[in-house]
C-alpha cells in the first residue's frame, strides 16, 4: 500500500504542534489566574474591603489579555483535525467528535457569555450578579478544559467504542465509559492543576516584583499571599495526579513510559532516573549501545509507580518490539513484528470483507468480518512498517519528563518558603526570595510545555493507541500547503504574542488602580 | 418513535439551525467591515469598535460550535470538506484568529503593531470573513470535486489510504471560478454589513453616527438584495442533486430545489415569512425615520431564512455537499452522519440548547439596558 510521504506527515505534524504549544501558552494561566482572581473578588463581596476589589480587577484585566490570544490560538486547533487529520476525522469522528461539541455548548458559550458581565458589568449589575459571572467564566472555561482533555485522553486509551466494517469506522457505544475513563479524570485533575499551578506562579512572581520595586506594596502582598498559599496546594496535588498519570501511562502505554525513562532493557524492580544524561550515540533499540552517559537511580521506584508493586517487571523499549516479557495478568504481550501481521490481517479481511459484500458474498463477508474483529486490537500496526516505527522520540521524552518533574518538585520547594516568610511577614524584606519568585516564572511556562511534549511525543506514531498512525491518519494534501499554512499561523502567532507579552508588561508596569498612599483611605 | 432517519433529520435541523444564528451574528464581521467608511472620528470610531466589541465573543463561540456540531454529528463532512477544500477553510480560520485579540489589543499601549493595525484585521475579518463563507456555504448547491472512497483505507485505492480525496489542485479556491459562489459571498457580506447598521440604529446612543447608519442600511440592503435574489432563482431553476432513497444512489434532477421547497410546504411558508421579515426590518428602518426595531425583524428573519435554505439543501432526499466530479460520492445526511448511537447522546445534550439561548439572552439584556455612548465607555472601566 503506498503511504504519504515522509514530509507531509511530518509538516502537518508540526503545524499541530505548534499550534497546540501556543495555544497552551494561553490555556494554563487562564485555568490559573481565573480561580485566583475569582478568590480575591469573593473576599472583596465578603469584606467589602475595596482593596481587593481593586486587586482583583487588576488582575482580571490580566486574564482578559490573555484570554483573547487563547480564544485565537485555540479555533484553529479544532478544525485542525479536519483540515490535517481528515482521516482521522472520519474513521474516529464518531467518538471524538461528540465531546468537542459538548465542549462548544455546555463550555465555551458558558465562559464567553459571563465574561462580558464580568468585564462590563461592574456598574450595571449587582455584586453578587458580577461574583457569579466571574466564576462561571473559570467554571465555564474549566468545563471547557474537561471535554478536551475527555477527548485527548480518548486518544490516548481509545474505549467504549467498536468498529463498524460496513462504515469503515469506529463508533460510540458506551458514552460514560468515555467520559469516565480513568485516564481523563487523571489527565483532566493534572492538566488543571498545572494551570494552577502556573497562574500561582505568575500572580506571585509579580508580586515579587512589586516588592523588589518597593511599590504597590499592599497589593503585593494580597497577591502573594492567594498566590502562596494557592500554589502549594496545586504543586502538591500535582505530584500526586504525576504519581496517577505515571500510573496510567504504564498500563495503557508501556512504550511511552519506556521512552520517558530511556529505558531500553526491561527488568524487575527498575528504579526511576533522578538525575541522568542520555548517550547520543545510540541509535537504535537493538544496537546494543549503553543508554545513558550516566544516572542516578531511585531504586525500586518506576515498578512502584508505574505497578504499584516494587518487583514488578517494567518492559523496555527491546522488550516491547521483541513481545514475550512477563506480565501481571500472564498474558504473554506479542512481538512487534506478530502485531503488524495481525493489524496487516486485520486491514486485508476489511477490504475483502468490502469487496464480499458489494459482490452480494455474505458468507465471506461474515468470515472477513470474524477475522477482522480477532485482529482489531492490532489493526494500526498493519500500517507500520519497521520496529523503529514504533519507539518515539527518546532523549524528547526523556529530558521533558525529568525537567517537568523537577521543576514541579522545586516549586512545592519555593511556594512553601515563600508562603512560610508571607506568614511570617517577613517576605516584604527579603529581597532574595523576592527575585525567587519572580525568575522563577518562565520554569512554570516550561514545565507546563513539557509536560504537553511528554504526553503527545511520548506516544507516537499515534494518533489513536495501537488503532491509527499518523501516517494513515494525515490528510492528502501537497506538503507545500501545508508548510505554507505553518508559516502563516507561526509568523502570525509570533507576532500576537510578542503583542500580548509587551501589553502585560505595561499594564503591570502601570499596576493597579489604587497604590500605597490610599491604602488607609 | 426516533429512528436513525429522525436522528439524522434533527441534527441536520441543528446544523441548519447553529448556521443560521451564525450568518445573523455575522453583523459583527459586519461592522467591522465599515469601521472606516461609517465613522468620521477617531471618537466615531471607538464607539463603534465598542459597540461590536462586546459581541464578537457570541460570533466566535457560534463558530467553534458549529465546527464541534458538525464534526460531531456529520463526520464526514469534516474530513471530506475541510480536508478537501483547504484554503478556504485555512483562510476563514486566520481572518478569525486575527479578530479575536484585535478588540482587546487594540488600544492598549505596548502593543507592538498600533491601533490601526488591529482596526484592519478588524476589516480584514470583516471583509473576508463574510464572504468566504458564503462562498462555502454556496458549493452546498454548486458542487465541488472531491471523491470519497471508504476501502481507500484498507488499501483499495490507487490514491493511498485517504478516504476523502480532492480532485482540484486549488483547494477550495477553484470555489471562486463560480459565478453563482460570488453570489452567495456577496450577499452574506452586504447581509453582514446591513444587519450591522441596522444594530447601531437599534443601540447607538450618538444621532449622527445613528443617522449615517440609516443610509448605510439603504445602501447595503440594496446589494444584499440583488445579490441574494440572483443567487436564489438561479439555484431555483438549476439542476440539483437528487438522492434515491432505497439505493442511496445520486442524479441530478431539474429544478430539484424549487421541487424541495414544493413539496415541503413548512419549510417554504417558513423561508418565505424569513425573506419578508428581513425585507420588512430593511425597508421599514428606511421609510420611518423614527423606526429602529429593524435589527429584530432582520435578525430573526435572517436566522430563518438561513436555516430553512439549509434544510432545502440536506432535506427532501437531497445531497447536501454534492460532487460533480464523482455524483456518487456526493454527502448526504445519511452517508455522512454519526453513529445512531452517537446522535442519540448528542440528542440529549442538545436538550441543553434552551438553557444557554435563555442565559445568553439574559447576559444580553444585563448588559444592553440603554443605548451605547460615549460617556459610557468611560464609565464602564473596560473599553476598547
Amino acid at each position: 500500500m503506498e503511504l504519504l510521504s515522509t514530509s507531509l506527515i511530518n509538516w502537518s505534524r508540526a503545524q499541530f504542534a505548534m499550534t497546540a504549544a501556543y495555544h497552551w501558552l494561553f490555556v494554563p494561566l487562564t485555568l490559573g489566574l481565573g480561580i485566583i482572581m475569582a478568590i480575591m473578588e469573593t473576599v472583596y463581596v465578603r469584606t467589602g474591603d475595596e482593596k481587593w476589589k481593586h486587586t482583583a480587577k487588576f488582575w482580571q484585566k490580566i486574564f482578559g489579555i490573555n484570554f483573547a490570544i487563547g480564544v485565537a490560538t485555540g479555533i484553529i486547533l479544532e478544525f485542525q483535525f479536519g483540515t490535517n487529520w481528515s482521516n482521522y476525522s472520519w474513521f474516529v469522528g464518531d467518538i471524538f467528535g461528540a465531546p468537542l461539541a459538548i465542549e462548544g455548548i455546555v463550555a465555551f458559550f458558558l465562559e464567553a457569555t459571563f465574561i462580558s458581565i464580568m468585564f462590563f458589568g461592574w456598574n450595571r449589575v449587582s455584586k453578587k450578579t458580577h461574583l457569579a459571572s466571574t466564576w462561571l467564566t473559570i467554571i465555564g472555561a474549566t468545563l471547557s478544559a474537561l471535554w478536551i482533555l475527555i477527548a485527548n485522553a480518548w486518544m490516548q486509551y481509545p474505549i467504549g467504542m467498536k468498529f463498524n466494517p460496513d462504515t469503515v469506522r469506529n463508533e460510540m457505544y458506551d458514552f460514560w465509559a468515555i467520559v469516565t475513563s480513568p485516564v481523563a479524570i487523571n489527565k483532566f485533575f493534572h492538566s488543571v492543576l498545572s494551570g494552577w499551578g502556573l497562574g500561582a506562579a505568575f500572580v506571585t512572581a509579580i508580586g515579587g516584583w512589586y516588592l523588589i520595586k518597593k511599590r504597590n506594596v499592599d497589593f503585593a502582598l494580597k497577591s502573594i499571599k492567594v498566590g502562596a498559599i494557592f500554589g502549594l496546594v496545586s504543586f502538591v496535588l500535582l505530584a500526586v495526579t504525576g504519581d496517577g498519570s505515571g500510573y496510567q501511562v504504564a498500563q495503557k502505554q508501556p512504550m511511552k513510559l519506556a521512552a520517558m525513562e530511556g529505558l531500553y532493557e526491561g527488568k524487575h524492580g527498575a528504579g526511576l532516573v533522578a538525575i541522568g544524561m542520555l548517550n547520543p550515540a545510540k541509535k537504535s533499540f537493538d544496537d546494543g549501545v549503553d543508554p545513558y552517559i550516566f544516572k542516578i537511580e531511585i531504586p525500586k521506584l518506576l515498578s512502584l509507580m508505574g505497578y504499584r508493586d516494587i518487583n514488578a517487571f517494567v518492559p523496555g523499549i527491546k522488550d516491547i518490539v521483541e513481545g514475550g516479557y512477563p506480565t501481571k495478568s500472564g498474558e504473554v504481550p506479542l512481538s512487534f513484528e506478530e502485531k503488524k501481521e495481525r493489524g496487516q490481517k486485520a486491514i486485508e479481511a476489511l477490504a475483502n470483507y468490502q469487496i464480499a459484500k458489494k459482490e452480494g458474498r455474505d458468507a465471506d463477508a461474515a468470515n472477513f468480518q470474524k477475522t477482522l474483529e480477532e485482529n482489531y486490537a492490532y489493526f494500526g500496526y498493519g500500517y507500520l512498517d519497521k520496529p523503529e516505527d514504533l519507539v518515539p522520540n527518546v532523549p524528547l521524552t526523556f529530558y521533558t519528563f525529568h525537567l517537568m518533574v523537577a521543576i514541579g518538585f522545586y516549586f512545592i520547594l519555593m511556594f512553601a518558603v515563600v508562603w512560610y516568610f508571607e506568614h511570617k511577614n517577613k517576605i516584604q524584606n527579603t529581597k532574595w526570595l523576592q527575585y525567587v519568585a519572580l525568575w522563577s516564572l518562565p520554569l512554570a511556562y516550561l514545565a507546563s510545555q513539557f509536560g504537553w511534549i511528554v504526553a503527545e511525543v511520548g506516544r507516537q506514531p499515534w494518533t489513536i493507541q495501537d488503532i491509527l498512525p499518523v501516517n494513515a491518519a494525515v490528510s492528502s494534501l501537497e506538503t507545500s500547503s501545508v508548510i505554507i499554512t505553518f508559516a502563516m499561523f507561526a509568523l502570525l502567532f509570533t507576532v500576537l504574542l510578542i503583542a500580548e507579552v509587551t501589553i502585560m508588561v505595561k499594564q503591570i508596569k502601570k499596576g493597579p488602580d489604587y497604590s500605597d498612599n490610599n491604602i488607609e483611605a | 418513535m426516533i429512528t436513525y432517519s429522525f436522528l439524522q433529520h434533527y441534527w441536520w435541523f441543528i446544523i441548519s439551525l447553529l448556521g443560521g444564528l451564525l450568518v445573523f451574528l455575522l453583523f459583527v464581521q459586519g461592522g467591522q467591515s465599515m469601521l472606516f467608511s461609517l465613522s468620521k472620528s477617531d471618537d466615531e470610531k471607538r464607539l463603534l469598535v465598542n459597540a461590536f466589541g462586546k459581541k464578537w465573543e457570541y460570533t466566535f463561540t457560534t463558530l467553534v460550535t458549529f465546527g464541534g456540531a458538525f464534526f460531531a454529528s456529520f463526520p464526514l463532512f469534516y474530513s471530506t470538506s475541510f480536508g478537501g477544500a483547504y484554503w478556504v477553510w485555512m483562510l476563514l480560520l486566520f481572518c478569525f484568529t486575527m479578530q479575536a485579540v484585535s478588540y482587546e489589543f487594540q488600544s492598549k499601549p505596548g502593543n507592538f503593531l498600533g491601533k490601526k493595525t488591529y482596526q484592519v484585521f478588524l476589516f480584514i475579518n470583516g471583509v473576508l470573513g463574510t464572504f468566504l463563507l458564503g462562498v462555502a456555504v454556496a458549493t452546498f448547491f454548486t458542487g465541488s470535486e472531491f471523491s470519497v472512497n471508504k476501502g481507500n483505507i484498507a488499501g483499495l485505492g490507487a490514491a493511498g489510504p485517504v478516504i476523502s480525496q480532492w480532485q482540484n489542485p486549488l483547494h477550495g479556491l477553484e470555489a471562486l471560478f463560480n459565478l453563482r459562489n460570488w453570489m452567495l459571498g456577496l450577499a452574506v457580506l452586504f447581509l453582514s454589513r446591513t444587519l450591522a447598521a441596522l444594530f447601531l440604529v437599534n443601540r447607538l446612543d450618538h444621532p449622527a453616527l445613528e443617522e449615517r447608519s440609516r443610509k448605510y442600511v439603504l445602501y447595503n440592503g440594496l446589494p444584499f438584495v440583488v445579490f441574494f435574489l440572483i443567487f436564489l432563482i438561479w439555484t431555483l431553476v438549476s439542476e440539483g442533486y437528487a438522492v434515491d432513497p432505497a439505493t442511496g444512489a445520486i442524479s441530478m434532477e431539474k429544478m430539484k430545489y424549487l421541487n424541495n421547497l414544493i413539496e415541503m410546504p413548512v419549510i417554504m411558508a417558513f423561508f418565505v415569512l424569513g425573506v419578508v421579515a428581513v425585507l420588512y426590518g430593511i425597508i421599514a428602518t428606511l421609510l420611518k425615520p423614527k423606526y429602529s426595531k429593524g435589527i429584530w425583524f432582520a435578525g430573526i428573519g435572517t436566522v430563518v431564512t438561513v436555516t430553512m435554505l439549509l434544510l432545502v439543501s440536506g432535506f427532501n432526499n437531497t445531497a447536501y455537499y454534492p460532487s460533480s466530479y464523482d455524483l456518487q460520492s456526493s454527502l448526504t445526511i445519511q452517508n455522512s452522519s454519526s453513529s445512531e448511537f452517537t446522535l442519540s447522546v448528542m440528542a440529549v445534550v442538545s436538550l441543553l440548547v434552551p438553557f444557554v439561548l435563555a442565559y445568553i439572552f439574559y447576559a444580553w439584556r444585563a448588559l444592553e439596558k440603554k443605548r451605547l455612548s460615549l460617556q459610557d465607555l468611560e464609565s464602564d472601566g473596560h473599553a476598547y
